[in-house]
């Protein structure tokens, strides 16, 4: 099927990309790798008058530890993630959750800013930067401003993104020896939307209790979401299996699955509770090896 | 309804053409340059058979504008054998069974052609991850998995070949 008519702009700055946003208003649509935007505008499920593809600014494709953080540039591709040796090596829960996103064509052009802005709670990028404490970085005519992830998006496909306002960068506190986490994600068919999907982040203190743990869950609710009880209730504690299943059944209640294609929201509540078990103590295993 | 100006290179050939922003890269493909090798095979973005390589990598040429691949270089089917050459992928393919109908092979072998690319000596699991966005239909995957392992083994006899060659 074909989308319905567009005008299109490449530009090639920052600058230009705002402008062209701020002059089209609602009227306009961010595409940056076009693998979510894409498929609804080939359905007619959406349509926009004037489409601002992204992708040729340049500088916003890059993954470089600088100071405290892990710094990810908006346009950077899943298969880049997937294939840095610096997240290979040291953020192994970033590439874990990459490399079970969609299949490696969709990954060939899809970007993490995309798959966070896009909003959907399905989307698996959100909760793995949420457990991680990220911060996102959002250029607008005013300038720059870091924002918490957790607070980026406010509801399915809604973000606190304004008129003319470009996601630039993804912000990751830099890991220190003492933490550990994991992706769990469970679906149906290989490159499929999961049916529940957990991310969890363990730091570790010298006696080898939880000093901050990071939870972040995906398509069990209208957005992706924080499970603060759950992390609140690890902090502090040594973990082993009752703990962590006493904390699974805390995670499972705060989440709020719908009943759809994916599975009853019974059934996802109990997969999110198996899954939960496992991602903690797995966690907690990577965190201990130091 | 305006049209963009694009200039690409498709299987090694400068291209200059006007199109409707909205056109996909398939149609494209297809319609205007008359290379049909590139299939169609679902509206939603999930069957692989449109796949081609953008600058080297495997994409769906179904979820991306014609006016995304401005100043890129596009690689089809067409454009891996030489001639009435084959390429050895394609010479596996048929002698292992990777194809029944052959509607997804073109997007099967240039996935295979972007995996061999990064991986010469890939295992069995990383051929089938490689391929987890092009479904087949027909085989059941097994005959294009070893396919892919003999296309791979091939194009490594040919590299030899062709080094032996150079040095006499
Ligand atoms: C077959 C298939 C299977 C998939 N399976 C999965 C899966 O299992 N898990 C998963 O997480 N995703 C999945 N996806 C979605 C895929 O990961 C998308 O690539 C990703 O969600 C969007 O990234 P993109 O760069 O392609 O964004 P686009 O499609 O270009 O844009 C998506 C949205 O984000 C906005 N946007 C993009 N970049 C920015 C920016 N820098 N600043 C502000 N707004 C921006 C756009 O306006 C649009 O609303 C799948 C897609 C397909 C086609
Ligand atoms: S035609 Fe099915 S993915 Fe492109
Ligand atoms: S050979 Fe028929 S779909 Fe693969």
């Amino acid at each position: 099927m074909h989308p319905s008519s567009f005008e299109y702009f490449a530009p090639k700055s920052m600058e230009e990309a705002i402008g062209l946003l701020t002059k089209f208003g609602e009227d306009a649509k961010i595409m940056a790798g076009g693998q979510s935007l894409i498929p609804l505008l080939k359905l007619r499920m959406a349509s926009f008058p004037y489409v601002i593809d992204i992708s040729r600014i340049e500088g916003l494709d890059y993954i470089e530890e600088k100071g405290k953080f892990l710094e990810i540039g908006a346009l950077t591709t899943m298969i880049e993630i997937e294939d840095s040796e610096l997240i290979k090596e040291r953020y192994r829960i970033l590439r874990e959750a990459a490399v079970q996103i969609a299949d490696p064509l969709v990954r060939n052009r899809g970007t993490i800013g995309g798959n966070i802005s896009h909003g959907d709670p399905s989307n698996d990028m959100p909760a793995v930067i949420i457990a991680l404490d990220g911060k996102l970085e959002i250029t607008g005519k005013q300038g720059k401003k870091v924002i918490d992830a957790d607070s980026f998006i406010t509801d399915s496909f809604t973000t606190v993104l304004q008129e003319g306002e470009i996601m630039s960068k993804i912000m990751i506190p830099v890991f220190d020896g003492s933490s550990g986490g994991c992706y769990i994600k469970q679906k149906k068919n290989a490159g499929d939307f999961s049916v529940a999907a957990i991310a969890v982040h363990l730091s570790i203190d010298k006696e080898d209790r939880v000093r901050r743990a990071g939870i972040g869950l995906t398509s069990v609710g209208p957005r992706p979401l924080r499970a603060e009880k759950g992390e609140r209730f690890l902090e502090g504690k040594r973990i082993n299996d009752s703990v962590a299943r006493e904390a699974a059944n805390i995670i499972v209640s705060e989440s709020d699955p719908t009943s759809d294609f994916y599975g009853s929201a019974d059934y996802k509540k109990k997969v999110l509770n198996r899954i939960a078990v496992e991602a903690i103590n797995t966690s907690y295993e990577r965190a201990m090896v130091r | 309804m305006s049209l963009s100006k694009i200039k690409l290179r498709i299987n090694g050939k400068e291209i200059e053409a006007e199109v409707e922003p909205r056109k996909l890269l398939v149609h494209f493909l297809r319609e205007d340059m008359g290379l049909t090798g590139t299939h169609v095979g679902c509206d939603t973005s999930n069957c692989g058979a449109c796949t081609v390589l953008l600058d080297g990598r495997a994409v769906k040429s179904c979820t991306m504008l014609a006016v995304q691949a401005d100043g890129r270089e596009v690689t089809t089917i067409e454009g891996i054998s030489s001639g009435d050459d084959m390429h050895p992928l394609q010479k596996a393919f048929i002698e292992k069974h990777g194809l029944q109908c052959g509607y997804c092979t073109s997007g099967m072998i240039l996935t295979s052609f972007w995996l061999l690319s990064k991986n010469n000596n890939p295992t069995e699991e990383e051929i089938r991850k490689a391929i987890s966005g092009n479904l087949c239909r027909c085989t059941g995957y097994q005959s294009i998995v070893e396919s892919i392992k003999y296309g791979a083994q091939l194009m490594k006899e040919e590299e030899k070949g062709e080094q032996e060659i150079r040095v006499r």
